[in-house]
């Protein structure tokens, strides 16, 4: 086998092995923390500490018992709906609104303060009052994920459109370019590498802020699930979503990437 | 040459300073360009060359003065005055051909599929870069860069072709090279040009006139230099022709004798 890919696995295993080692310990100390054991169990079934015989939470994720309680693949799910609904929205709205405030310094003028005011609020602080407003659980947490999403995206499509040099600004005058030329064939090839990074960013913060937004709202999703598992005392299944929120997140992060290097013209033909 | 072909009369640049009174950059300029000549405008850094050139363009608009091509003012930019950038401006995620068949479907977007393609293989031709029509500009060379911006202003046949110190950012011998593919394309598509530069043996080799300009401010032409050498030009043999040896030294007196410039 390849030495290099032998120490990718090699050494994240390790790391693997301190890691559940520390856990154990903390769980020596705390009580009723759960051990790595139990937590196993708990995440793909089997006979636990007491030796009852436990149905893993990763093991029948899809079960719908009733409207409240749900496997685990349709807490993941509604969140990720949530999530996507409220990033597609801001994307909607962020990329047109960032061209013109890159374009335009009068906008620039007139917006800029706003943004810089509102950019560092917690999404959360909207919360409540979202949840005034719409009185419903989902609209408010894709609401909160749309206002988590946009600054970025707003502020990286102006950051691209501000990069455009100079240079391909002229030969678009000299060849007589309209201003929806200009968008088309400069502005936006310029812009979207920095879109894509606004969208990056947005996307892994939304992501962040889902969890805590569903314990706040309740009902389904994620987070709720984990804050719901925490009041049910079921401590291991708090690890589980812990580590399912992880995972998700290098995911989609992973797809982002992907896309974000596809659109990018500096990567390509490139050795 | 009975008709004016592209005239600059009293044209002068200002450019505002805030309190105090304006930065005048050129003034004074009077200046006729024949058609087909090649024209090389020369100058210690911060005399206005570039700046002229960019009023020609219209990217840049004169503060007095008239800019007149074929009896017409000239208003803002135009695919008729075409430009090569000094940093050769291609747009980086289009290739070699899709950078000049840009700029030739929007000026002439009447063309056949077919035609459009001739064109711009014709013109990629031109500057022998068949071999790298499907490359993207930072896959090539920055000559070959800069015989993609002369091929994309030529493709549009402008009436005159401004290229605003064209080789100034290559290396010599990269620039020799290119000057010898501008004075040969010359020989096939005549075309009127005019070159910003600050390489004396550049402007000599390539030029009929040499616009000699004075320092900034009140930058203004100083002295024009006819250069009476055949064409086509071969670099070896000039360096012992006369006319040659007398139009370099006096670009070297104009330059570091009446118009030395300390460096800053």
């Amino acid at each position: 086998m390849n030495k290099e890919l032998l120490k990718k696995i090699i050494l994240p295993l390790i790391v693997l092995i301190v890691i559940i080692q520390i856990w154990s310990g903390i769980a020596a100390i705390v009580e009723d923390f759960p051990t790595p054991s139990d937590t196993y169990v708990a995440a793909f079934g089997g006979i636990n500490a007491d030796g009852d015989e436990i149905i893993g939470v990763l093991s029948d994720p899809f079960y719908i018992e009733n409207q409240d309680d749900k496997g685990i693949f349709w807490q993941i799910v509604s969140s990720l709906k949530r999530v996507l609904a409220g990033f597609v929205l801001a994307i909607l709205f962020g990329v047109p609104f960032g061209l013109i405030l890159g374009m335009s310094k009068i906008s620039q003028y007139a917006f800029d303060p706003f943004i810089q005011i509102f950019k560092p609020i917690s999404p959360l602080a909207w919360l409540p009052l979202l949840l005034f407003i719409f009185q419903d659980i989902n609209m408010t947490a894709i609401s909160t994920i749309f206002i988590t999403s946009i600054w970025p995206i707003i502020i990286n499509t102006a950051l691209g459109v501000r990069s455009v040099s100079e240079d391909y600004m002229n030969v678009a005058k000299v060849l007589r370019f309209t201003n929806f030329e200009k968008i088309v064939q400069i502005i936006l090839p310029v812009s979207v590498p920095y879109i894509f990074t606004g969208m990056r960013l947005s996307l892994g913060t939304a992501w962040l802020v889902i969890v805590a937004a569903e314990m706040l709202t309740g009902g389904i999703g994620i987070g709720f699930w984990i804050w719901d598992e925490y009041n049910n005392l079921n401590y291991h299944n708090i690890i589980i979503g812990i580590i399912i929120v992880g995972i998700i997140g290098y995911l989609l992060d992973l797809i982002m990437g992907k896309f974000a290097n596809y659109f990018d013209y500096t990567q390509k033909g490139r050795a | 040459m009975s008709k004016k072909f592209l005239s600059l009369e009293n044209i002068e640049k200002r450019f505002p300073i805030a309190g105090k009174d304006d930065y005048v950059a050129v003034t004074d300029i009077n200046l006729e360009i024949k058609e087909n000549e090649i024209v090389s405008i020369i100058g210690h850094s911060g005399c206005g060359k570039s700046t002229l050139l960019n009023m020609i363009s219209g990217l840049d608009a004169q503060t007095e003065g008239d800019i007149v091509l074929e009896g017409k003012k000239i208003k803002g930019p135009g695919p008729d005055r075409a430009v090569v950038f000094q940093n050769h401006s291609l747009l980086p995620w289009l290739t070699v051909y899709n950078n000049i068949e840009m700029a030739v479907k929007k000026v002439i977007p009447n063309l056949s599929p077919a035609e459009l393609r001739e064109r711009v293989e014709k013109y990629i031709n031109m500057v022998n870069l068949d071999h790298a029509k499907d490359k993207l500009p930072d896959e090539i060379s920055g000559g070959m860069k800069q015989r993609v911006g002369i091929a994309r202003a030529l493709s549009i046949t402008p009436k005159v072709l401004l290229m605003d110190e064209p080789f100034g950012a290559l290396d010599s011998l990269t620039r020799a090279n290119l000057q010898e593919h501008l004075m040969r394309i010359q020989q096939n598509v005549e075309n009127t040009v005019i070159i910003i530069t600050h390489d004396i043996d550049e402007a000599v080799l390539l030029s009929d006139r040499v616009i000699m300009m004075t320092n900034g401010p009140d930058a203004t032409i100083g002295e024009i230099l006819e250069v009476n050498l055949e064409r086509p030009r071969n670099r070896v043999e000039l360096q012992h022709n006369p006319e040659y040896i007398r139009c370099r030294e006096a670009i070297l007196s104009f330059l570091y004798e009446k118009f030395a410039k300390d460096d800053e």
